[in-house]
């Protein structure tokens, strides 16, 4: 028989960290600071929609772009939150979560050979997703001393005359760094001179903490042109289970993403729309009162591992802090595992965010105070021991 | 600030001052200095536990009386609360917009008891129009918690 594969696909590494995890999820009385969703329930009244449009029958396909109703509520919300405005009608497509959003960006605006600069550590997909778009990804990793942003020498270094596109992803996942409005203004230069264009994800941007207000790169001036924005209803809204994203931008780029969802996925799940349009017009209250709680949590776990001697900068986004295990002497998988076999602790490791993730853990805050109290003391005894 | 230490007060009574303080981003003399004043002030009025009472040996009944009531010249409702939230057998006194007057919350031992209380008590007090008694059959959520919850953790342990 003919091999049954693509050599494009059986080449993607998997995650290098998918065995880590498989341990993990097979050991029932471990516990876990691992977990990169919300810990809090979908706004009730948001899960209520949900059933209602289930009671009502509303069970058929919503146009490919999504339901009207709920695209003008993204760009009505999207204004509202960081001031840019896009056309419901041309501009804005309901996707199946900010994953989905992020493969289709790529797919459509990539011919192989175009390099995509990908800054980690940063969320597992967008490397595959560019892979799999037959892009050339360009990996930019990002330093500790800078506090994991990104700054306009380091991109600028990295871009040849085959750059294209920048994935920005601030706030970000796993290291908590955000990108303020006069940080990003010093890249948009460097951007707008080689002519990229920039897929940001901004998924995590209603979770900003300390005074910090997100800055979406688009409402720069020279940028809405150039930029897909791509966010969605998991982290904000605790929506995770409902699959729904979003992407905004030029009408040409969205048309084209548009399309291949049309083929893909058809539409974005019926029931998780007509629940979305509640979650933006009627939630902000309940997201403010998530938010605090996280900063809550935040400012603990801080003051925790400064109190253990353990060093960690200050992150004012997403719920992850991204503490230096280096002191230890051990890879960051190394230190997960023996977390978790000495500890039953479940952390992971900055590793599976790339390789410039070597040296940290991800702690995910995700958690009541009461679990976080635990798994730091079981941190703390396992120092201890070293 | 101060909304900020009475909403985390008013999720959890116990909580460590030291963890408080950290949360807020604040010194822990701070956060003390400004419960006591809040304290004198009775912005904060006391620390309660919420009970399931139903979990325990402890006989309880609890009713809901709505009463209507004349207003008294000169001295409006209050006087007539006062005397109704005098009884120590009143948990609890609301001045209400609508049909009747007051809502008042009274615990007791058993239905007898509190039956007794609403005839011998409170029924004849001068102002006191009618009466009507609702007794609680089961309590679900009190004061934002549900009382018998037994949320788990459903998510993944790990997740990128």
């Amino acid at each position: 028989m003919r091999n049954a594969l693509s050599k494009k696909i059986v080449d993607i590494q998997p995650s290098g960290i998918r065995k880590f995890f498989d341990v993990v999820n097979e050991m029932p009385d471990a516990i876990s600071l691992g977990v990169g969703e919300p810990d809090f329930d979908t706004p009730w009244s948001v899960r209520e929609e949900g059933i209602y449009s289930l009671e009502k029958g509303r069970t058929f396909y919503t146009s490919n772009a999504g339901l009207m109703e709920l695209r003008q509520e993204i760009c009505n919300y999207v204004h509202r939150k960081y001031g840019v405005l896009y056309n419901p009608s041309e501009e804005t497509l309901v996707t199946v979560g900010g994953s989905e959003a992020i493969d289709i960006a790529l797919r459509c605006m990539v011919d192989p050979g175009d390099e995509v600069l990908i800054p980690q550590p940063s969320y597992v997909s967008y490397l595959p997703c560019a892979i799999m778009a037959d892009a050339a990804p360009v990996i930019i990793n990002l330093k500790a001393e800078n506090e994991f942003k990104l700054t306009k020498e380091q991109l600028e270094e990295s871009i040849t005359d085959k750059t294209k596109i920048l994935v920005l992803p601030f706030p970000n996942n796993p290291t908590g760094a955000i990108m303020t409005k006069e940080e990003l203004e010093q890249i948009v230069p460097v951007i707008i001179k080689h002519d990229l264009y920039v897929i940001s994800d901004e998924i995590y941007s209603e979770l900003t903490y300390g005074g910090r207000r997100h800055c979406s790169i688009a409402s720069l001036p020279g940028m809405r042109e150039r930029t897909i924005t791509i966010n969605g209803f998991s982290k904000a809204f605790a929506m995770t289970g409902w699959r729904l994203g979003y992407a905004c931008g030029p009408k040409e780029i969205i048309g084209q993403m548009t399309k291949l969802h049309q083929f893909a996925i058809m539409c974005a799940p019926t029931t998780s729309q007509f629940a979305a349009v509640e979650a933006l017009k009627n939630c902000d209250a309940e997201v403010d009162k998530m938010v605090e709680a996280y900063d809550q949590r935040r400012r603990y776990l801080i003051n925790a591992f400064k109190e253990m001697g353990i060093e960690c900068f200050e992150p004012f986004g997403a719920f992850y802090i991204f503490p230096s295990i280096k002191k230890f002497g051990m890879t960051s998988e190394e230190f997960a595992t023996k977390l978790l076999e000495e500890q039953k602790l479940a952390v992971v490791p900055g590793t599976a965010f790339g390789d410039s993730g070597e040296g940290f853990i991800r702690i995910s805050y995700a958690y009541s105070i009461d679990n976080l109290k635990t798994g730091l003391q079981r941190i703390q005894q396992f120092i201890d021991k070293l | 600030m101060r909304e900020k230490i009475l909403n985390m007060l008013e999720n959890n009574g116990r909580i460590d001052l030291k963890d408080m303080a950290v949360m807020l981003g604040m010194q822990e003399a701070e956060v003390a200095n400004e419960i006591a004043d809040m304290e004198k002030e009775h912005v904060i009025c006391g620390y309660n536990t919420l009970i399931n009472w139903d979990k325990t040996t402890e006989d309880k009944v609890t009713a809901l009386i709505e009463v209507k009531v004349t207003p008294q010249r000169g001295l409006g409702f209050d006087s007539i609360a006062e005397r109704i939230y005098q009884y120590d057998e009143v948990t609890s006194v609301y001045l209400m917009s609508g049909g009747f007057d007051f809502t008042v919350i009274i615990e007791g031992k058993t239905m007898k008891s509190v039956a007794q209380f609403v005839s011998t008590k409170l029924s004849p007090l001068e102002s006191v129009l009618s009466t009507s008694t609702h007794f609680v059959l089961k309590k679900y959520k009190d004061y934002g918690i549900v009382l018998d919850s037994d949320e788990k953790d459903e998510r993944m342990l790990v997740t990128p």
